[in-house]
């Protein structure tokens, strides 16, 4: 504001004293007017994130805070004193930590394998990985409706090869969401790995071995220290995922497997109830922007977000 | 004896490995794969494989009136989104790119939040302003809502072309006389065409691909197709969802596979 003044206000006196404009005067204004078109092409991008994001969030936070009787806290005090409130963010941590570790120890073979492999085999395991990334998380949840019902694919395989006598109830409950969440994370995981493990040169792991390592030891000393940025990256981002994770959950969980989102959703379109919707959803935003601020410190989020 | 009992340990955890890997790729892929031979089956109900083959499920799809309007809303705030948001995006990457500005970095995490953000909350806050502002179940509402969604995946791609492009050739169209805006469009612009591509899909799919926000602020005539997916995948599994999900994976192969000429070329 105070530069578009100044600048204002420099023709004006310069009219009665004509200064002379030096080199160096010539180039501040000129970075000053850079500066001002950089912030002017910013411009669209932000105002469409600050009125249809930031500004509905303040107003969510107001309304988190505001009952009939004037500012109260009680619908935060409510997440932690019923428990309905508190069992569904336990379940929901429970969830996607679970998922989190599965798709660590899942994503890593596959990463690796990727990484290794070369021509055809190398893009047939980047393409099981990718199709399913770029496929509706809706078409993959209703396959995963398809194979797990009681008379599914994988209820009938299983009964078939003899390992049970009567189908597992496999959908609407956690197991479900898990197996479904899970489907829609690993590639999230697999690919910031994929990414950080095709850096790694052979060399060292051929020289490791060469200087006496076992290949056990070359893997733990070698090998995973330079991966751990990517199994980091990877981890936080289907973690931070899963916290707010809706649909999966909610059409593979019918109902029964509640989680932060439907707790949300729930409240906002069956009770119209805003403050509680507004209360819950912002805590677990908070949670979310804790986690980010945690690790910008050994990964700039930049990056993390980057891997999509 | 020692190094022939070692070679078959290698061989056997190489196979073990081998296992594993098909294992989970199959995990991956099967779901993918699986809802093509059930969009061609003749039930009602669920059943895999197919005991009868036809095309009933597609006729459904093609011959219904509220699939075929969902489908054209969804194409179409899918379009706007892709159209809009590119410049805009193509703008803020920009700036991000070639501003000294300490600032841009701080703005740039802002740019950031859609993706940050759970979605669900996105949803509830966008329909609680929409609601106060008569935007519910507009096109106009969901196109807005998209681009915003849409918008740091655009410059993510964007940013990095721009990053890879050596911006002085820029200045020497500039200093040769040409206007800035020229100078982008005709040195820029085109060196970054992949990035551009990349951006474009990453749009499209955004908006075609989002379900929560549109299942709040989506409604009456502009439903779209993820609404009407989801609503239908809750209350009972209608097979002609077979159908609509075999055209979308078949429209994801498309764009994977122009996604990695893309890269190569």
């Amino acid at each position: 504001m105070s530069n578009a003044y100044l600048a204002k206000s420099l023709p004006d006196s310069s009219d009665q004293y004509p200064p002379p404009m030096t080199n160096e005067q010539a180039l501040v204004r000129e970075e000053r007017k850079e500066h001002a078109s950089m912030l002017l092409l910013l411009a669209p991008a932000l105002v469409m994130v600050v009125v249809l994001l930031i500004m509905p969030l303040c107003w969510l936070a107001f309304q988190s805070v505001q009952t009939e009787d004037g500012f109260s806290l009680a619908n935060y005090l409510r997440i932690f004193q019923e428990s309905i409130y508190w069992d569904t963010f336990a379940l929901t941590f429970k969830i996607s930590f679970l998922v989190t570790i599965l798709s660590i120890v899942m994503g890593f073979p596959i990463a690796y394998a990727a990484s290794r492999l070369h021509g055809f085999w190398a893009n047939l395991v980047l393409i099981c990985v990718i199709l399913p990334f770029w496929t509706s998380v809706l078409v993959r949840s209703y396959a995963w409706l398809v194979l797990l019902q009681r008379r599914g694919l994988v209820n009938q395989t299983l009964m078939d090869l003899g390992i049970i006598d009567q189908p597992l109830n496999l959908m609407h409950n956690t197991t479900g969401t898990v197996i479904g969440t899970l489907h829609v994370m690993l590639p999230f995981m697999v690919l910031p790995l994929y990414s950080v493990m095709k850096k790694i040169p052979q060399d060292l792991m051929q020289a490791s071995e060469s200087l006496g390592a076992k290949p056990f030891y070359t893997f733990r000393r070698v090998f995973l220290p330079m991966a751990a940025p990517g199994i980091m990256a990877g981890s936080i981002l289907v973690f931070v995922i899963c916290l707010g994770f809706f649909i999966t959950p909610e059409l593979l969980g019918g109902g029964r497997t509640i989680l932060v989102s439907m707790l949300v959703q729930r409240n906002v379109e069956l009770y119209h109830a805003w403050g509680a919707a507004s209360a819950v959803g912002l805590v677990l935003l908070f949670v979310v922007f804790l986690i980010f601020w945690g690790i910008n410190r050994f990964i700039p989020i930049e990056r993390i977000l980057g891997a999509r | 004896m020692n190094l022939l009992a070692n070679l078959r340990h290698l061989r056997l955890s190489r196979v073990l490995f081998t296992l594993l890997v098909a294992a989970i790729l199959l995990y991956l892929i099967i779901p993918v794969l699986i809802v093509v031979p059930m969009s061609f089956s003749e039930a009602r109900f669920l059943q895999f494989p197919p005991k009868q083959w036809s095309f009933h499920w597609y006729e459904a799809f093609f011959n219904s009136v509220e699939w075929m309007s969902a489908a054209k809303v969804s194409l179409i705030t899918a379009f706007f989104t892709m159209v809009i948001s590119l410049p805009i995006g193509m703008a803020a990457a920009y700036a991000i790119n070639n501003s000294s500005l300490k600032v841009v970095r701080t703005l740039q995490i802002v740019l950031l939040l859609p993706m940050m953000v759970p979605i669900i909350l996105i949803a509830a806050g966008v329909f609680f302003v929409y609601a106060r502002v008569g935007l519910i179940s507009t096109m106009t509402g969901l196109v807005l809502a998209h681009i915003m969604l849409a918008l740091p995946y655009v410059i993510i791609a964007l940013l990095a072309g721009l990053r890879n492009f050596d911006m002085s050739q820029e200045m020497v169209a500039r200093s040769l006389g040409m206007n800035r805006f020229r100078a982008f469009m005709a040195v820029t612009l085109p060196q970054i065409k992949p990035s551009v591509v990349s951006a474009t899909l990453f749009a499209f799919i955004t908006s075609l691909d989002e379900t929560v926000v549109a299942l709040f602020i989506s409604g009456g005539d502009n439903q779209t197709l993820t609404k009407r997916m989801f609503t239908a995948l809750r209350d009972e599994i209608d097979p002609t969802i077979a159908a609509i999900s075999s055209i979308l994976i078949l429209a994801s192969l498309i764009l994977v596979v122009i996604a990695g000429r893309n890269k190569q070329g």
